[in-house]
């Protein structure tokens, strides 16, 4: 039997760009197709591949100064603006430097002060990463709110909000416990679709935030803000506009 | 996120859009130069060719009005590799689309499996693939793209960035397969 399914629909539905309708379409596609599901089974292990050999290649220290320079002969100098120029640039250096040469928390608004993002963006990825390992992704499996968030009592010195948001397609899977830049943190796990996205919680004394600009890096998207004596980080490989439908909903 | 205009760029920017500058697009330099690696497949013209388009984004920042800052440059960076591909090695521009021609099965999961975590295989099949197929694998691949932002960065209608990927990913299955002699005879 060859299948009649129209080939590049696969490609859609791998990256997650078909419609509810088409996607699920697909899937009970699936279920009858042997070709479908070897052809799907060869592009998943090719983007495994692509993405875990370390391909992605970052921009070398040199040429972010170079470009820096460049940046600066390009800008009006008047005496003012070069003073507040270099100010801005020492700024920029130490939060590189706390944030573990990485734009962990560019601020949207001024106000927030972008070095005090208590975790760098290595350790939210590790921690990602580390979550998806066979049996490391929840300590408590539940789409129930009111089931993973009384596991955290008294295992934390905090309790963080934990809502379900099945009905906008975000799905509670569970929660558990982690260790961010040395501090217990919890993390609430949601799926989207067939992509896990991570939500680490912890206290904070800062003022709340904006859900600031994404950052990007070997795949993974991650979106950040403060609110309410909380500070939360979402990390997932879902596209920006998933995770940023998340953090709003989160947000409210 | 809107296209940029390529005739106007403005030189009288301030303290004010070098710091806003600073905030939303230098951020993402990283992309802009894997995307521009992949491109150009040298490093040394890849810096080269990253920083004239990051100081060309510059120029054009007054034009940027918000949206997505990644997508914005990565579209400059992505015109401003292809004028200097035309320019230095317009050869490898040449030869594409051609794979209609010579269909092929595609590669077993299990010979990918072994061929995968070779970094050095992938990157020489990805570099066989013509231009046009390697960014939209480097943009949806590495970069995590929406098929949104693969069409303004590449500037191919939304319609047709799943095709594009199903062909160059089935480029790829087969320059992974041939690179691998085994293989190739097995498909013999
Ligand atoms: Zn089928
Ligand atoms: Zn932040």
């Amino acid at each position: 039997m060859s299948c009649d399914f129209t080939p590049t629909l696969l490609h859609g539905y791998l990256d997650d760009e078909l419609d509810a309708a088409r996607a699920a379409e697909f899937e009970r596609h699936l279920e009858c197709c042997k070709e479908c599901t070897a052809a799907l089974g060869a592009e998943e292990s090719l983007r495994s591949s692509l993405q875990r050999s370390g391909l992605y290649e970052n921009a070398p220290v040199a040429l972010r100064k170079k470009i820096r320079a460049g940046l600066d002969a390009a800008t009006a100098s008047s005496a003012g603006m070069r003073i507040s120029t270099w100010r801005m640039i020492a700024v920029a250096a130490t939060v590189l430097i706390v944030a573990g040469v990485s734009w962990f928390s560019w601020p949207r608004a001024g106000k927030d002060s972008a070095s005090t993002a208590p975790f760098t963006v290595a350790e939210i990825i590790d921690a990602h990463v580390r979550s998806l390992q066979p049996g490391h992704l929840t300590d408590v499996t539940s789409t129930d709110q009111h089931t993973v968030k009384p596991w955290f009592n008294g295992k934390l010195a905090f309790v963080p909000p934990v809502k379900d948001f099945a009905d906008e397609g975000f799905i509670l899977v569970g929660g558990r416990l982690d260790v961010l830049g040395g501090q217990n943190v919890a993390a609430l796990v949601y799926s989207r679709r067939k992509h896990i996205i991570n939500v680490f919680v912890l206290p904070t004394k800062e003022p709340d935030t904006a859900i600031h600009l994404p950052g990007l890096r070997q795949g993974y998207q991650w979106r950040h803000w403060r609110r309410q004596g909380m500070e939360y980080c979402a990390i997932s490989d879902v596209s920006d506009s998933d995770l940023y439908e998340l953090a709003q909903l989160m947000y409210q | 996120m809107s296209g940029y205009d390529q005739g106007k760029g403005s030189d009288v920017l301030d303290a004010q859009d070098r710091a806003r500058f600073e905030q939303l697009v230098l951020p993402h330099l990283d992309a802009a130069f894997n995307l521009a690696r992949w491109l150009l497949r040298r490093r040394a013209d890849s810096e080269d060719v990253a920083q004239e388009a990051m100081l060309r984004a510059y120029r054009f920042f007054r034009g940027f009005h918000g949206g997505d800052a990644r997508a914005w440059l990565l579209q400059i960076v992505r015109n401003t590799c292809y004028t200097w591909l035309e320019k230095n090695r317009p050869v490898e521009l040449m030869s594409e689309f051609d794979e209609e021609l010579h269909p092929q099965p595609s590669t077993s999961p299990e010979a990918l499996a072994i061929a995968g975590d070779n970094r050095e295989r992938l990157t020489r099949a990805l570099e066989t693939l013509p231009p046009r197929f390697r960014e939209v694998l480097v943009l949806r691949e590495l970069e995590g793209c929406s098929y949104k932002e693969i069409a303004s960065i590449t500037a191919i209608p939304i319609g047709t960035v799943m095709s594009a990927l199903a062909r160059a990913r089935q480029r790829l299955h087969r320059a992974l397969t041939q690179s691998t002699p085994q293989e190739a005879s097995r498909e013999l």
